[in-house]
């Protein structure tokens, strides 16, 4: 097998690597902000310190950060058949790995989130209020765009991150990229495939990396 | 005109009380100066003010509007969401850490709330603010981002953000004391200028000078007490309480 022959095959399987990378990312980007409200909520519906929304989020981050994502990503997957005996049929494979990649890295966003919003200055609140400005308007208007801007290393780091974790997916037979890799590197008993692949995760995470360094230098004009 | 009536304002963080009874009124076109040591309460009141905080128990007009009155127990209630948001329309707020906004251009800072808050088109606002920069002596600086200002230049902005919105009252949180003296003296021009034309100002200030010479009132502020309220001259040279000659002969022993 050549190795045109061999980049074709994988071809296909990028493909659905940069399907999951990407869905993942529109789906836990906005997750993570709403599950950091839930987090930083202090809603008290009982009175004194028992506050719902806020110990389900914590629990849920714990949890997800607590586990390794393989098994999350088996739990998605299988979970259904074996708590409910639902037939699962290998078009579920996407959606099993889009759910538990989203709900996995929407929990460190969520973290990260939060660590943003928490350190923006008290004033800007408080100068927003004076002002007029609305809650929302506070927040999407003077907040959310400071915090854009200091979160985005953090952000960075994740999203390189999660480039990688794509291969997890094989756990669940999805065929991304590193599948694929594996299925021909044995076929073929050739080293070929895995360093097509590891090329390929680089130049990704490089591209990446470009990409974010030029949103930081855009915002780069306030300090 | 009465354009802020203070009664028996009552303030505790937890077990410290901070304002004990406060009560004054500010007439219009009236300089209002709050003296008094670090942690008396003068702050706390400027914020109960303008609802930054909220009083435990009393009173507060402003212009006309009550903010807040006791009940039957005593106990502070508030007016609703609304009226609270139209009596603060009324107000203007001058920071000591300045808190403009910065991420938004020293012209957007500006223009934002007239636009968002008061509906104004881009180029009304973006006249209004030009008008209030060049009075400020910022004319050119627009386009210059807050950080790339010096901390005077960014007092004054926020001077005219807040005077963007046409307040009736201006009020200003230790505007100078995060700056060094040099820069403190254009803060304290600009505040003369607008005291000449005779707008309403209340200011939280360590400026004895400013206080004595621009006030038409002063009050001195001990431990959430006010012990005097009167002209600069009552305050200043003619009180008899030993507190305040403590206080004032501090700022005049060149300490």
């Amino acid at each position: 097998m050549t190795i045109q022959n061999i980049i074709s095959q994988l071809g296909e399987g990028m493909l659905k690597t940069c399907l999951l990378f990407f869905s993942t990312l529109i789906i836990s980007l906005p997750l993570g902000l709403i599950i950091s409200f839930g987090r930083m909520s202090k809603w008290a519906p009982f009175g004194g310190k028992f506050k719902p929304l806020s110990l389900i989020t914590r629990l849920y981050i714990s949890i997800m950060r607590g586990t390794p994502l393989m098994l999350q990503i088996m739990v998605v997957y299988f979970g259904p058949y074996y708590l409910f005996g639902i037939k699962i049929s290998a078009s579920y494979q996407i959606y099993a790995a889009i759910i538990a990649f989203a709900i996995n890295y929407a929990a460190y966003f969520a973290e990260i989130y939060r660590g943003g919003i928490e350190s923006i200055a008290q004033g800007q609140y408080e100068a927003a209020h004076i002002l007029g400005f609305s809650k929302n308007q506070t927040f999407f208007r003077i907040i959310l765009p400071q915090v854009m801007k200091r979160i985005l290393p953090s952000v960075t780091n994740e999203v390189i991150t999660l480039v990688k974790d794509t291969s997890l997916a094989f756990v669940i037979a999805y065929a991304e990229m590193f599948t694929m890799a594996k299925r021909i590197a044995a076929k073929e008993t050739s080293m070929i495939p895995f360093v097509v692949a590891g090329v390929f995760y680089y130049v990704f995470n490089l591209i990446v990396a470009l990409v974010m360094n030029g949103i930081e230098k855009k915002m780069s004009y306030y300090k | 005109m009465k354009m802020i009536e203070a009664n028996n304002l009552k303030k505790s963080f937890g077990e410290n009380e901070v304002l004990k009874n406060i009560s004054l009124e500010v007439d219009k076109g009236d300089v209002l100066a709050i003296i008094g040591p670090s942690g008396s309460g003068k702050s706390t009141l400027l914020r109960c003010i303008t609802q930054l905080e909220t009083v435990d128990s009393g009173e507060i007009i402003i212009c006309g509007d009550t903010l807040v009155k006791n009940n039957e127990q005593g106990k502070a209630v508030y007016s609703s969401k609304k009226d609270k948001a139209k009596i603060s329309r009324h107000l203007g707020l001058v920071f000591q850490s300045f808190n403009l906004f910065p991420h938004f251009s020293v012209m957007r800072n500006i223009t934002e709330a007239q636009r968002i808050v008061l509906g104004k088109s881009k180029q009304e606002s973006e006249e209004t603010a030009v008008e209030l920069l060049k009075k400020m002596g910022l004319a050119g600086k627009e386009n210059a981002y807050p950080c790339e200002l010096s901390g005077g230049q960014q007092q004054r902005v926020s001077i005219a953000r807040a005077l963007a919105l046409n307040p009736d009252i201006l009020l200003f949180d230790e505007p100078t004391s995060a700056l060094d003296p040099e820069l403190t003296g254009e803060i304290l021009k600009v505040m003369r200028a607008l005291a000449a034309e005779k707008m309403t100002m209340v200011v939280v200030t360590h400026e004895m000078l400013f206080a004595k010479n621009v006030a038409d009132k002063v009050i001195f502020m001990d431990n959430g007490y006010i012990i005097e309220n009167g002209t600069p001259d009552d305050v200043f040279n003619k009180t008899r309480n030993e507190r305040t000659k403590a206080f004032l002969s501090r700022y005049y022993s060149g300490e």
